[in-house]
Parts: structure tokens; sequence; C-alpha cells
């Protein structure tokens, strides 16, 4: 079970979150102008990384915010956590 | 008239089973009845807005996550960054003077109607009761009399209210009440459960 810090609310379970899914996916400004390949990637090709993964959580049982996590997919631990619509955080190798 | 809101526990006879206090029941449980209550959106970032509820309202706006205000009757209950609950005198006059006080800020009322039933857990095992159930840090001063949270009760959506005599008003969505009254009864077993009376 991992302990989330939610920006507005602290720590709590993640029995409260939902995740969703990889961050920083940007949709494209002029679609129509887009061919199929460019368009399913965009829909639905995502990294799978394994180790630092930069993600999308919700606060679902709690505030309702959407926020950004910066999560280590193999050891689990929270190497950040920062607001939707800010850049990827600086991480210490 | 008599009224034909129907009560989400109503199914459960609980007038019937009504004691007087028991001595070593561990928790009470105690259905309340059915109170008027609003969601309130806006921005905690516009200043007009929150200079205006309170103008309207006679007091603040609780501003920082989790926490509560209240004032003559009315509560404020912080539920996200611009979301509140009010509860007590919310209703159509009260709306309406929330209404009014507004007007010209953007904001949104929504009438809860009967959509939620709150379940009152008292007693001096009620925060075991509670902890098993819920996953919050129920020891945190975040959960002080004067703090709301949102959270989960086993596998439903809550409102936690703590009160100032050590009892938790729980709100949870009226389709959920039966679940959630079960639980709590099932949870207290080990302490001694007593069913108050509604009122």
């Amino acid at each position: 079970m991992l302990l989330l810090s939610c920006p507005w609310c602290g720590d709590r379970s993640e029995q409260e979150f939902a995740c969703g899914g990889e961050a920083h996916i940007v949709r494209p400004l002029a679609p129509e102008d887009l061919d199929d390949r460019a368009w399913g990637d965009y829909v639905f090709m995502r990294r799978n990384e394994k180790g630092l993964h930069f993600e999308r959580w919700r606060h679902v049982h709690g505030c309702g915010r959407w926020f950004n996590v910066a999560r280590n997919t193999v050891t689990h631990e929270i190497l950040a956590i920062y607001q939707v619509g800010d850049d990827r955080p600086e991480l210490p190798e | 008239m008599t009224s034909l809101r129907h009560q989400p526990l109503a199914h459960l006879a609980l007038a019937a089973r009504r004691e007087p206090p028991v001595a070593d029941a561990g928790v009470t449980l105690r259905a309340l009845p059915y109170r008027p209550s609003i969601i309130l959106r806006g921005e905690s970032g516009d200043a007009g807005f929150v200079a205006a509820f309170r103008a309207g309202m006679g007091f603040e706006l609780p501003l920082d996550p989790n926490r509560i205000s209240s004032h003559d009757g009315v509560t404020a209950l912080w539920l996200g960054p611009s979301e509140w609950l009010i509860l007590g005198a919310m209703g159509p006059a009260g709306q309406g003077r929330l209404a009014t006080a507004l007007t010209g800020h953007h904001h949104a009322i929504i009438n809860n109607g009967d959509g939620q039933q709150i379940i009152a857990l008292s007693g001096p095992r009620a925060r075991d009761v509670l902890g098993k159930l819920c996953p919050l840090d129920l020891e945190s001063p975040d959960l002080a009399p004067g703090h709301c949270a949102r959270s989960i009760l086993a596998r439903c959506s809550i409102l936690l209210h703590p009160q100032p005599d050590g009892a938790y008003h729980i709100h949870v969505g009226r389709s959920f009440a039966d679940y959630a009254w079960r639980l709590l009864a099932d949870a207290g077993l080990t302490y001694g459960v007593a069913v108050a009376s509604g009122d």
C-alpha cells in the first residue's frame, strides 16, 4: 500500500486515490492534420517504463483533484509530487 | 401534512430498536434526520467571491484544506479548493440569501436534496470502531474538531466530520447508507453497540 501526499490534503492512503496513467501526454493542437499512426500513438501508446515513471493521480475519495507523481515502478518510491501543468521536476540520480 | 420523504435507513426499523443508552455500550449509532444542505462551488483564489460570501453569510469561508467554519447555525466544510458543503439553514430561504450574496461572482449552488445520510458514531470506542474501516490517521491533529476529511469507509466514500464531544458524523450517499450502517454495527460488536434515537 502506498502513502501518497495529496498537494491539498496531505498524507493519505492509496485506497483514496485513483491512478490516471502516464502524465505529460499533450493532446495534439490540430488532430485533423494527423495521420492514423500519429493519432494512434497519441491515444494508445504509452512508455510503460521500468523505473522512473511520471504519472497522474486523482484524490477521488478526497478533494477530487488531479496531481502528478514521479514514482519508481520497481521500488514504489515516490520521488516527487507536483501540480498538473508543471514541468517534470529535476530529480537527483 | 406528513412528509413523504423516504428515509434511507427506514427499512432497518431503527425506531423499534431504540434503547436507552446502555452503560457498557462501547459505541452508539444514530441515524440523523434529514437536514437541507448544499454544495457551493467557487474559486478559493477569487477574492471577490470570498469577500461576497463573508459579507452575505457573516463568516469566513474556510480556505485551508479540510477545515470548517461556522456561524449562527450555518457550517461550511472544505471539500476541495473550489468546493464546500454548507450545512444548516440551507432551505429555500437560506439558499436564496446565499445566491443573493454571491450575485455577480462566478459560483454554483447545488442542492443536495436528500441525497445524503448522516450517521452519528459516538461513545468511548467510537475511534476504535472507525479505525477498523477507515484508513485516515484518526489521532492526527488534522482530524481534531474544526477539521473534516473526505475518505472511505471500507468500500464507500464518506465525509468525516469530527464533533467536539468526540463523536463522528459520517456523511454517506443515501444508497450507501445501509452498507455503512451495517458495517459500523458489525465493527462495533466487540465493544457493544447501542442504537439511539435519530433526533
